[in-house]
């Protein structure tokens, strides 16, 4: 801190044990070392023969059909509506690769795209009819074991009938869907809908003739 | 897992997979081990172009699952190394030796496998009959125990493994580390398989010929394909093995004689068996086991040899060593001393041609005599005081050459403190090893700049040749070939040649600066193993 005043210059140890005098010190750095210095001595040129070139040549052939292959992925491009002039021309050079079918049993299960799908699927599906089969599984074995202790039909019935709020309706219309999916097909559409069969029918029918057909 | 490491593999996997897998593959390297749902939503694409590319890098070895930390029930972790990408570079290298030493048949197996990460025998053994039957003449195909033969002899000298069953897909795997191909007993066993048939060609499509070759694709399939489930996959270490011996070979060539690179020639390829890769050299021959082994057109007397040999064991790189006197003398070649010595000669020869040869001589000097100060370098090199000083701060402020301190008094006073200059080799080859990843990468990113600012005039020059290729095979006249010839001008001639001079330069010296990073990184793995 004294040396500062006087003047900066001035080194805080015996400079001529290192065997350097102030005269032969390098220029201070001004700024970051430039981008792409001018070398001294310009790099040896590369060999060349015939074992190089022909490396040369595997390594641009090896390039362009690795490019070629189902490995190389490419990210979803939007279709260009117009097919380029250039692209029809090149693909007629190339021989189309067939789709890579890897063995699974060396990858780990869950990179198995297939999967996923049907069970995406089937999971929305499935819902529906899963909480309804629960609701009537519990519903049907309730019903067991009330006709267990009272041996009675009718009473089943009345105990139908009593359960007054709308999820026991919900879960009768679906105790109903339920036997009746057992029964018939496999399909979307409640058939205890059509129940009040011709009435429906009727209406349906007379919509038809009253509305004039387009 | 440095950033020139990483950076030199992301372009390398660009290159060769695409963008997708490279984004997987550089986030895999930077972030060390993850699961699936952690890479989705880190480099934030679609679930099955991650699926894609993480099965592109596992097919292709790159990327190694395992079961999570906290146990068989986690998710599997994926973990990406970047060792095995910057292989990727080597592959020509790789693909000649073969050709070599097994001929045409075998350098396409080895493309194959290269290609496609790993296949089965019979997979490969048709795609490559198919190949070399394209090239053959009319008439003539390849038969397919030609290629299997081929394959046998790469698997029985180990160029090629198997790769490793999945032993803890499913099973608890206690065991952190994956299973290495070498655990597995049966590595290198090439399974009884007969492949009977020959190589089709393919044909333009004629239904004659459909209806035959329908036929005989039946026929083929009956036969093939018994052992199902076994993969094989190159071994890159066989083919390091291969590349250091013939390294130490042509050093002994240069710096001796052609005589002395065939003896040990000889004795590398006696000890090629008995060697494990790690070993710090050979198992000890007896002189008399050389002279018989010698090849016959190599007929020098018994005493020319043991002169020979004492001229090896004498000479300062140290590659030969004699290691006892029974069976007329016991001699073992110095492996890891030999990769050292040719490390050394690597660095000499690159302050050399950066700095000029006074530099290197007293870059030479700090490497044989370790500790030397100031004044001492300026004596022994024989260079005066300015100028030496003026290299060694150059040298210093490359990072070449260190300083070390050694103080007379507990209180670091520069005046009492001697300053010598050192090198240290490991080190020095490590930052150099860095620099040459860096050089790889700068040289493919100029090579993708020039053909990106060349793109249209090369897409022009590839519909010309694409245009010119369909008249010729409908049969043109001359007048319009060149009718079409001519639509390049040129000067659009000369650009083009230009271009494509500039990057086959670069292509070839990417090949070449590979050379420099094998023996580099030779070198500092045989320290690893030898201190470790």
């Amino acid at each position: 801190m004294a040396g500062r005043g006087r003047g900066v210059a001035a080194f805080t140890f015996n400079i001529d044990a290192l065997g350097i005098s102030r005269g032969s010190m390098p220029e201070a750095r001004v700024g970051p070392s430039p981008l792409f210095p001018s070398i001294d001595f310009k790099p040896v040129p590369l060999k060349a023969g015939e074992d190089e070139d022909y490396m040369l040549a595997l390594k641009q052939e090896m390039r362009a059909t690795m490019q070629r292959l189902p490995h190389n992925i490419k990210p979803q491009s939007n279709k260009s509506e117009v097919e380029r002039y250039t692209e029809r021309y090149l693909k007629k050079s190339q021989i189309e690769d067939e789709d890579w079918t890897p063995d699974w049993s060396l990858f780990p299960k869950e990179l198995m795209p297939q999967t996923k799908k049907p069970r995406a699927k089937a999971g929305t599906k499935k819902k529906p009819v899963k909480i309804s089969r629960k609701e009537t599984e519990d519903m049907l074995s309730k019903l067991d074991e009330l006709a267990k202790n009272d041996d009675r039909n009718p009473e089943k019935s009345d105990d139908e009938t009593e359960k007054k709020p709308g999820n026991e309706e919900e879960e009768e219309v679906e105790a109903e869907e339920y036997d009746e999916e057992d029964i018939e097909e496999e399909n979307d559409y409640i058939d205890s809908y059509f129940d009040n069969g011709e009435d429906f029918a009727a209406d349906s029918d007379d919509n038809m003739d009253g509305e004039a057909t387009y | 897992m440095t950033a020139q490491e990483v950076r030199l593999c992301g372009l390398l996997l660009h290159e060769h997979f695409g963008e997708v897998v490279e984004k997987v593959g550089t986030h895999l390297l930077r972030s060390g081990a993850q699961n699936l749902r952690t890479i989705i939503h880190e480099t934030g694409l679609s679930v099955d172009l991650v699926k894609k590319s993480l099965m592109v890098l596992v097919q292709h070895g790159a990327c190694l699952f395992s079961s999570g930390r906290k146990g068989p029930g986690s998710p599997t972790e994926y973990r990406s190394g970047c060792d095995r990408i910057l292989r990727i570079l080597r592959y020509p290298r790789y693909i000649y030796t073969a050709k070599t030493l097994y001929g045409d048949t075998g350098e396409l197996v080895v493309e194959e496998l290269l290609q496609r990460g790993h296949m089965t025998m019979s997979g490969t053994v048709k795609t490559v009959a198919d190949r070399l039957t394209q090239n053959m003449e009319e008439g003539r195909s390849m038969d397919y125990s030609e290629v299997s033969s081929a394959f046998s002899k790469l698997v029985e000298t180990h160029f090629l493994q198997r790769c490793p069953k999945l032993a803890g897909a499913g099973t608890a795997d206690t065991s952190a580390i994956p299973p290495t191909p070498e655990s597995f007993p049966d590595c290198y066993k090439v399974p009884h398989m007969t492949l009977v048939g020959r190589g089709k060609r393919q044909l333009a499509a004629e239904d004659g010929e459909d209806q035959r070759n329908a036929k005989r694709q039946k026929m083929d399939s009956e036969n093939s394909e018994s052992v199902p489930g076994i993969y094989w996959q190159v071994n890159f270490e066989r083919f390091h093995l291969h590349f250091r011996d013939q390294a130490i070979i042509s050093a002994v060539a240069n710096k001796l004689d052609q005589t002395s690179s065939e003896i040990v020639r000889t004795m590398l390829r006696m000890s090629e068996v008995t060697t494990s890769p790690a070993a710090t050299c050979t198992k000890p021959l007896s002189a008399n086991e050389i002279f018989r082994s010698l090849p016959a057109s190599y007929n020098i007397p018994r005493p020319i040899l043991d002169q020979y040999l004492t001229l090896l064991v004498d000479d300062p790189m140290e590659f030969v060593g004699k290691a006892g006197e029974s069976g007329g003398g016991m001699y073992v070649v110095n492996l890891h001393r030999a990769l050292a010595n040719l490390a050394r000669a690597t660095l000499e020869s690159v302050v050399q041609e950066r700095f000029g040869s006074r530099s290197a001589r007293i870059f030479r000097l700090l490497l044989r005599k370790r500790h030397l100060e100031q004044k001492q370098v300026e004596d022994f090199a024989m260079i005066p005081a300015k100028e030496a000083k003026d290299m060694l701060y150059t040298l210093l402020s490359q990072n070449l050459v260190q300083l070390q301190e050694i103080p007379k008094t507990p209180d670091y006073a520069p005046s009492r403190t001697f300053y010598l200059y050192t090198v240290n080799q490991l080190p020095t080859a490590r930052m150099l090893l860095q620099n040459c990843y860096k050089t790889v990468a700068n040289l493919i990113e100029r090579r993708l700049f020039e053909s990106k600012e060349s793109k249209r005039l090369l897409e022009k020059s590839q519909r010309i040749e694409a245009i010119l290729a369909s008249l010729q095979a409908s049969g043109a006249e001359p007048e319009q070939l060149t009718e079409v010839e001519e639509m390049i001008t040129a000067p659009e001639k000369q650009q083009l040649d230009a271009l494509k001079l500039h990057i086959n330069k670069l292509d070839s010296a990417e090949n070449q600066v590979d050379e420099t990073i094998f023996l580099l990184e030779s070198y500092v793995n045989s320290t690893a193993t030898s201190t470790g």
